[in-house]
């Protein structure tokens, strides 16, 4: 079909084609170079202080001194809260993802509830997930914990801890993962499953067995592009477990923590020298990005070895 | 040929969603099959508990049970006595935990605190107003040291102004921006991308677009406020260096990814007869994008508008760093801004919990989430309503 379309060249000039053309096109490369843009400043400023000590090593209570400044205690913080939500939103976002492929008849209104809420919730501010975690998480569910537990006593959950903030990720996460699940269940053919049925599979065995462990790098993608996207998050766990500074690294599920998204909004809006502290704000922008954009990258990888082994299968 | 595919393909699946032989012999995978059910359903009971949550601590100011007046009324320490636990602990405005934790002694230390600093105080006519009514959230009141009647926003203030409108204002001037800015940009890229570049340039140019929605909200703001917050004072020459338009300009390209691949997305599901059809009677694919395909797929890019607004307004990161934050009411884009999103992310932290203020967050916050919820629908619905007609399905 594409080579059809050069056999119809216009012979003839015709201005506003080439003019709007030339036009769309330079918009499309204004945004290309703006990100190259962003880019490349994050890189060539952030890479002077970027060390192998700047990685490891911890800050001091004053986090704008830049001769002792490190991200480490920033990178467990983020690690912790990105790994426990990943065990949470994974099985829960994969489960809706086989209903709604597997079970879900595509016309039922039930579907497109399910369906409508899963691209909502992708669309609920970040700040909304925030106060959602404050108001559920926290001031529900963890006192509710704490009334039941330590009637009385000091409160162990009702407060910001990181727990509290991976589970609000995980329900802010949820449609990345469900998405890209259903992607890739749907790419699998209708053929293999009736195979499997034909040699008396259930058709539970044959999701488990067969569905699942086929659609798995998909499965990863979505999980990959879930930790992407929440570990660069930094509104929706302002109030539900992110610490100013703590001296130590959290200990269990209910500390609070430190983060690398945080961090890099204290150094850019309450340092007392921005000029001087520049230097270790774009090392850590770069430390984040480096974070997010190397996770989304190995999720372009992941999905484009998985279109390509099944491009040979067929 | 491409439809009877699709139809025998549709009629496959359906058999295998009907499949149910087994269920009566194996009670246990009918028992799991229930449960992958209730997990499904998760999503929708997700987005009922936020509504319901948010909307929880909001309550008071919806109903009007906040008061915000009766905590400024000095009561003499000696009259301790007399006030039940609950009004005591409301007038030193202190949270159960923090008020049964604190002995006698100490409870009346802090009323002595409080009536010396009523003392101090200067008398003020507005002091006996609860500010958390409808009418001072939302119409302009002669404060007191204002001549005239005026929209303010000033929850850190001996009388606490509640007034939503300069952050209503300060959100939807920075959305508008960020609009103008990336509407016309991310449509042509996506006309561009779809119709008239040749393949392998859609092959790097896609996915490189979408990379900027790979970059976190926090970074998109420090970048406005170190670099585009010069770049674009050296071209404006206006005064306050952060402000709505250098907030407005990186949430635009915040959202360019958003609008990019939803717009892409409906022109490219346009069908390819018909561009072969304007090719046909002689149009230049310019003209058969312009007049054809952008017609055919007009509800789709106007879904996009929609969705990316919604992404807009709801942005926080981005506008707390690069709009300098301050809630005046100014309708010049070179002014400095306070929108709501920035408003619930820098005062949570300092608002007394399940005080006015901690309230009146939530609120602003339940306003905001209804918006976005109204918008996302409205764009979705509008994509579904394109993408059936298009494909040829009916209802």
């Amino acid at each position: 079909m594409s080579h059809s379309n050069q056999q119809f060249k216009r012979k003839t000039f015709d201005f506003s084609s080439w003019f709007f053309t030339v036009l769309t096109g330079a918009a499309t490369y204004l945004i290309v170079s703006i990100l190259a843009v962003i880019l490349l400043n994050v890189l060539i400023s952030g890479l002077p202080r970027f060390s192998w000590r700047f990685l490891t090593g911890g800050t001091e209570r004053d986090m704008f001194s830049v001769a002792n400044a490190g991200v480490w205690p920033m990178i467990v913080g983020t690690s912790i809260r990105v790994f426990v939500m990943t065990l949470m939103v994974v099985p829960v976002g994969v489960i809706t993802a086989i209903y709604l492929t597997e079970y879900a008849s595509s016309i039922s209104f039930l579907t497109r509830v399910i369906r409508g809420a899963v691209n909502n919730l992708a669309g609920v501010p970040s700040i909304v997930f925030g106060l959602f975690g404050l108001g559920f998480f926290i001031s529900y569910v963890g006192k509710g914990l704490d009334h039941v537990f330590y009637a009385g006593g000091e409160s162990h959950w009702g407060k910001p801890a990181v727990i509290w903030a991976a589970l609000t990720l995980a329900v802010m996460t949820l449609p990345v993962v469900i998405v890209a699940t259903e992607e890739s269940l749907r790419s699998i053919q209708p053929g293999l499953r009736e195979a499997s049925l034909a040699l008396g599979a259930t058709k539970l065995q044959t999701i488990f067995k067969i569905v699942v462990p086929q659609a798995m790098p998909g499965i990863l993608t979505g999980a990959i592009l879930a930790i992407g996207r929440a570990a660069g998050e930094v509104a929706p766990i302002l109030f539900t477990g992110v610490a100013y500074y703590m001296a130590d690294l959290p200990h269990s599920l209910n500390d609070l923590f430190m983060d690398l998204g945080f961090h890099t909004f204290i150094l850019a809006s309450q340092s007392p020298n921005i000029e001087q502290t520049k230097p270790i704000l774009y090392s850590t922008v770069l430390t984040l990005l480096l974070l997010t954009f190397g996770l989304n990258f190995i999720a372009v990888l992941v999905r484009g070895r998985m279109r390509a082994a099944r491009r040979s299968v067929h | 040929m491409q439809e009877t595919a699709n139809n025998l393909e549709a009629k496959r699946s359906i058999g295998w969603m009907g499949l149910s032989r087994g269920h009566k012999a194996r009670p246990l995978e009918w028992l799991i099959e229930k449960g992958i059910f209730l997990v499904a359903i998760s999503a929708i009971l997700v987005v009922f508990l936020i509504f319901l949550f948010v909307l929880r601590e909001a309550w008071p100011i919806f109903s009007g049970k906040a008061n915000s007046a009766a905590a400024r009324k000095v009561i003499p320490a000696d009259q301790i006595d007399k006030l039940t636990p609950a009004q005591l602990q409301a007038y030193l405005e202190l949270t159960p935990d923090e008020f049964n934790k604190k002995d006698k002694e100490t409870l009346k230390l802090l009323m002595e605190v409080k009536e010396e600093a009523g003392k101090e105080a200067v008398p003020d006519k507005d002091e006996a107003l609860n500010t958390t009514e409808w009418k001072y959230i939302l119409k302009p009141y002669a404060w007191t040291g204002y001549s005239k009647p005026e929209y303010i926003w000033q929850p850190i203030s001996n009388i606490k102004k509640y007034n939503i409108i300069p952050l209503i204002i300060g959100s939807l001037k920075t959305t508008l921006v960020a609009l103008l800015f990336s509407v016309p940009l991310s449509i042509a890229a996506a006309i561009y991308v779809s119709q008239l570049a040749n393949p392998k340039v859609k092959e790097w140019v896609k996915p490189a677009i979408e990379m900027l929605s790979g970059i976190p909200s926090v970074v998109m703001g420090v970048f406005a406020l170190l670099v585009l917050a010069t770049f674009l004072q050296t071209i404006f020459h206006y005064n306050s260096r952060l402000n709505a338009l250098v907030a407005g300009v990186a949430l635009g390209l915040a959202i360019v990814p958003v609008i990019f691949s939803i717009a892409e997305d409906a022109l490219t599901s346009v069908p390819r007869s018909y561009v072969q059809a304007a090719l046909a009677v002689g149009s230049s694919k310019w003209q058969a994008a312009w007049q054809v395909v952008l017609p055919a797929a007009l509800p789709g890019v106007f879904a996009a508008v929609i969705l990316g607004f919604g992404r807009a307004i709801g942005e926080t990161m981005i506008v707390l760093l690069a709009s300098g934050n301050a809630s005046i009411m100014s309708a010049s884009i070179f002014d400095s801004t306070r929108s709501i999103t920035s408003t619930i992310a820098a005062e949570l932290a300092e608002a007394v919990f399940g005080g006015h203020h901690y309230g009146m967050l939530f609120m602003i916050g339940t306003l905001l989430f209804g918006v976005t919820f109204v918008s996302n629908l409205m764009g979705e619905y509008i994509m579904y309503r394109l993408k059936s007609r298009l494909e040829g399905k009916q209802k």
